[in-house]
């Protein structure tokens, strides 16, 4: 569908400054996206891909200024859309590396409608959602991902709206992969960026990012060092749910209610009770997304869920080969004159 | 097939020549009544008739049955002549129960024939159409000439010997009406009768073709018309014919836009009334290469365009009033951005849900004006079915040139009216010339916002291009670079800049021609009011009028010469099918005192209306 040449083979070796633009970044100082733009630059150099060859798109919001911080082609879209426009262009372009940027207000406020369908078509793009769980660029309005009774400039009685939990709505988007970092999280981030992208498919990654003017600490609990271990789970496929500190294991398993529960690994027999983790299984990936770290449950990092199913775009593509192939196939004439015609002399 | 009556029988009933005439088939919406009027059309078509038709369906999908709710109606205008109309009222009737009777009698001309199926009129008949006396036994109908026919009993005898359910057998009726409609008109059924051997499985196409014969036979043996008639073929320009709807004609010429300019076609819609059908239809030509894109709403739709747009289609995204407004900030974004790409506004009436089958042209303010910002785009309309091919392939071209997204206005009654088209020849068509801009081969920056001097055109460059990354959005930019800029000056100018654009590309279009009288009146129009307007002054001038016709097609810019011309005559009347917008436009523009003639009704106007309104602008007391 394109003319862009494929891929040469001699890839050049890149360096992370190979992805820095030229552009002042206009983020607030200690702001979590500074971070992201590293390893997302870093990994960019690692994946083997000509720089003309990927693509960042974006909505509107603080995170949304990505694209102009990066030395690739970039798009810098309207509020809460720009999964439309990565889908219009994988449609035409399918061979780009296609990296959507979005926030908790534009890709799940305003945005919402079409952050599901872009998931639940399986476009093969990489859609990582910054979770602050506040408005930075309008200045601390409440988001949907803000916790229930959040003090905010438009809710200073405490809101009391419920908030989504995003991995939990692209699950129920029915995506094929879906992961959870935070921002700080360095080696960890850049592994499942780089897992976000060999996957084919729509790669939603959830990265809880610290706004440090209006919501700063919002994920402390989970970031801070002494605390972390007992509740951050990194999950992996085929390893034990395990978690908490050397001296006191923690491992989850399922109770008979269907519900994930805490135990202390002090024993062989508690050891074997804990669940494997398999990222194939929609059921516990829900569970495990759903997961809020309170009481002496974690929540969960890493990839939750990831299934292949069919890519959007080669299905497109592979209707216009069979199309391609029928006789008279393109004869603009033979379209034109229809299924009947008449002459007059 | 061989016992099929394709020419008139020696019956003695006389054959009057006629030079045009207006048939309106009505029924309820699950009559069949669109079919049956297509069918008559491609038959006239291909007798050699110029012709124009008005499907005018109702908006509910079905509403309950004999309602007044649920009458379709099908128009069909066709003539020895250059017919430029749908006709302002038929000459004949055919009604298939008493609701479509009572939706359509006022419009039949004084004298008319009306076909009346009697089966359909019974008490219970009468009520769902909220009718207190019987039409056929009032006098109400004294003034037409009345022949009722029990259609319901004669199909059904028709078709007996096939053993078809009592609902099926009913279902064939509108072929038995059809039958006898080609006896009048002394029609050669052969071509529908092909079609229904190809459209129906047994034991439907046996059903439906002796319904077909019994209707014409009745009409030919029974001797229920005074007279039948002949209307002999016009004399059309050599050439290929087909019939075509505006839809069926803007699908193809997006098609052929995207072939001229090398590049797939992608469509982004959802969908709406009346714009589905080009969904439907550019979905069929996947072969082409067309990426047909059916989005989760209608911005999505547009978003998705203006993706495909950067990555180097020829992007489309078609829809309709509501859709335009919902579409209107990304367009704003592609005015920023400026990538080429067309956004059709099939009109409907408005505002809101409004009028969805109804045809009118009110969105032409929100075409010019309806973004936020300072926002301009250029707007160009349709104006005949056909023309929809041609002015697609305009829009393309001019937003592939210019690096601008282009509004596209048909309407409802362009989109499902049909007209006989004159194939164009393919090979002449000019290409639309296309050119990805390359990276700086000098190891520089690439400049997305450097210029063509002539049309102020940014260049087009797609990803994946080597040495061309570059950022684009909605934040202003900095001329040359791209970047985001928020300098005063440069906002200003970007801004006069992106005016000049549109300005510019009046040096590609033909200077106006005004047609008629030099001199009198002066009357503007736009759009899918081109034909009812030419032919309102055609008969003007007959009369003795001294009248001119000057149609804008480009609405934005407006092609050189319109100063002028309307300089040169007494006053300006502006018939526009809505409050006047077009009007505004031009006193807004030239400072010229033009009189508005607006109709909002849902219909085109009628050539009888038009008239007067030249009457008493061209009368000495006017
Ligand atoms: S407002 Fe918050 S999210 Fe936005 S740049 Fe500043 S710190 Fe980052």
């Amino acid at each position: 569908m394109s003319t862009v040449e494929d891929t040469p083979t001699d890839v050049p070796q890149y360096q992370k400054k190979d992805f820095m633009s030229d552009q002042t970044i206009r983020w607030c100082p200690g702001c979590g996206d500074y971070s992201i733009l590293s390893q997302v630059q870093t990994v960019f150099a690692t994946l083997g891909i000509p720089k003309h060859k990927f693509a960042v798109i974006s909505g509107i919001g603080c995170s949304s200024r990505f694209p102009y911080y990066m030395s690739t082609y970039g798009f810098h879209t309207i509020h809460g859309r720009a999964p439309s426009f990565a889908t219009g262009l994988k449609l035409v372009n399918p061979e780009l590396s296609v990296w959507l940027v979005t926030g908790d207000g534009d890709g799940l406020s305003i945005g919402g409608n079409h952050l599901i369908h872009v998931i639940r078509r399986n476009v093969d793009i990489q859609l990582l959602l910054f979770n602050n769980r506040i408005y930075g660029l309008t200045k601390g309005q409440y988001s949907p991902t803000s916790e229930e009774g959040k003090r905010t400039k438009s809710t200073p009685m405490g809101s009391v709206d419920h908030p989504f939990t995003p991995a939990a709505v692209a699950l129920g988007a029915d995506a094929s992969f879906v992961a959870r970092t935070v921002d700080i999280f360095v080696k960890e981030q850049r592994q499942v960026l780089t897992d976000a992208h060999s996957h084919r498919g729509c790669s939603f990654v959830e990265i809880w990012q610290n706004c440090n003017i209006f919501n700063d600490g919002a994920f402390a609990d989970f970031t801070d060092r002494k605390t972390r271990d007992e509740k951050v789970l990194f999950v992996e496929h085929g390893q034990p749910l395990r978690y908490g500190t050397a001296e006191a294991p923690k491992g989850l398993v399922l109770n008979n209610r269907l519900q994930l529960e805490a135990i202390d690994l002090d024993s062989p027999e508690a050891e074997a009770r804990v669940l494997v983790h398999d990222e194939t299984n929609l059921l516990l990936g829900t569970l495990l997304a759903r997961l809020q770290g309170s009481a002496d449950l974690p929540v969960a990092m890493g990839v939750l869920y990831r299934v292949q199913r069919p890519v959007y775009e080669a299905g497109v593509q592979a209707q216009l080969d069979h199309a391609a192939a029928k006789p008279h196939a393109g004869d603009l004439a033979r379209a034109i004159a229809g299924p009947s015609t008449w002459t007059v002399e | 097939m061989n016992e099929a009556v394709s020419t008139p029988s020696g019956s003695s009933i006389p054959r009057q020549v006629l030079d045009a005439v207006v048939v309106r088939f009505a029924g309820d919406s699950g009559d069949g009544m669109q079919l049956t009027g297509s069918q008559f059309t491609r038959t006239t078509a291909f007798h050699g008739n110029d012709l124009a038709t008005f499907p005018d369906f109702p908006a509910e999908i079905r509403a309950p049955a004999g309602t007044l709710a649920g009458v379709s109606g099908f128009q069909i205008h066709f003539s020895s002549r250059e017919v430029h109309t749908p006709g302002d009222q038929p000459a004949v009737l055919i009604a298939m129960n008493p609701a479509a009777l009572a939706a359509n009698i006022a419009d039949l001309k004084a004298g008319g024939l009306v076909i009346v199926n009697t089966d359909k009129f019974t008490k219970r008949d009468l009520e769902k159409a909220d009718l207190t006396s019987d039409p056929l036994e009032d006098g109400s109908l004294s003034g037409f000439q009345v022949v009722p026919v029990q259609l319901s009993t004669l199909t059904k005898n028709a078709v007996e010997s096939l053993g078809l359910g009592a609902k099926e057998t009913d279902r064939c009726k509108n072929f038995f009406a059809l039958g006898m409609t080609y006896w009048l008109f002394s029609r050669d059924m052969a071509l529908t009768e092909e079609w229904i051997q190809k459209k129906f499985k047994p034991p439907y196409d046996e059903a439906n073709l002796a319904a077909l014969r019994a209707g014409y036979n009745f009409a030919d043996t029974v001797e229920l018309f005074h007279s039948g008639y002949e209307v002999p073929p016009a004399k059309l320009a050599p050439g290929t014919y087909r019939n075509i709807t505006g839809n069926q004609a803007l699908a193809l010429g997006l098609v052929a836009a995207a072939q001229l300019a090398g590049r797939p076609l992608f469509q982004g819609a959802y969908p709406i009334t009346p714009a589905s059908d080009v969904l439907h239809y550019l979905s069929t030509y996947k072969d082409f290469g067309v990426v047909t894109f059916q989005a989760e709403d209608e911005i999505a739709a547009i978003a998705a365009t203006i993706g495909a747009a950067w990555g180097g289609s020829i992007a489309v995204t078609t829809t309709s009033g509501p859709g335009v407004a919902l579409k209107g900030e990304a367009l704003g974004l592609g005015v920023m951005v400026e990538l080429p790409m067309v956004l059709v506004d099939i009109q409907r009436g408005g505002p809101s849900t409004g009028l969805p089958t109804k045809t009118e042209q009110s969105d032409l303010n929100i075409a010019i004006y309806g973004r936020h910002g300072e926002s301009p785009a250029p707007v160009i309309a349709a104006q005949t079915p056909g023309d929809c091919f041609y002015a697609a392939i305009e829009a393309v071209r001019v937003a592939v040139k210019h690096m601008i997204p282009v509004i596209l206005l048909t309407d409802g009654y362009l989109a499902n009216g049909a007209a006989p088209w004159k194939l164009p020849d393919v090979a002449s068509l000019a290409p639309i010339p296309v050119k990805f801009a390359d990276g700086p081969s000098d190891g520089q920056e690439f400049r997305p916002y450097e210029r063509d001097p002539q049309t102020l055109a940014r260049p087009w460059a797609i990803p994946g291009t080597p040495g061309a990354e570059h950022r684009i959005g909605g934040l202003e930019k900095q001329e040359g670079t791209g970047n985001v800029s928020y300098n005063p000056d440069n906002h200003h100018r970007m801004t006069e800049i992106r005016q000049a654009k549109v300005d510019r590309i009046a040096a590609d279009l033909d200077p106006v021609e005004v047609y008629g009288d030099d001199g009198g009146l002066l009357v503007v129009s736009w759009g899918g009011t081109f034909g009812s307007v030419r032919a309102a002054v055609d008969a003007g001038r007959t009369q003795g009028m001294k009248l001119g016709h000057l149609h804008l097609r480009w609405l934005n810019p407006m092609p050189p010469g319109v100063a002028e011309a309307l300089a040169r005559y007494d006053r300006v009347l502006v018939p526009e099918l809505n409050m006047g917008q077009l009007a505004g436009l031009l006193r807004q523009r030239f400072l010229v005192d033009t009189v508005s003639f607006p109709k909002v009704q849902g219909k085109p106007f009628k050539v009888s209306e038009l008239l007067a309104r030249f009457q008493t602008l061209t009368s000495p007391e006017a």
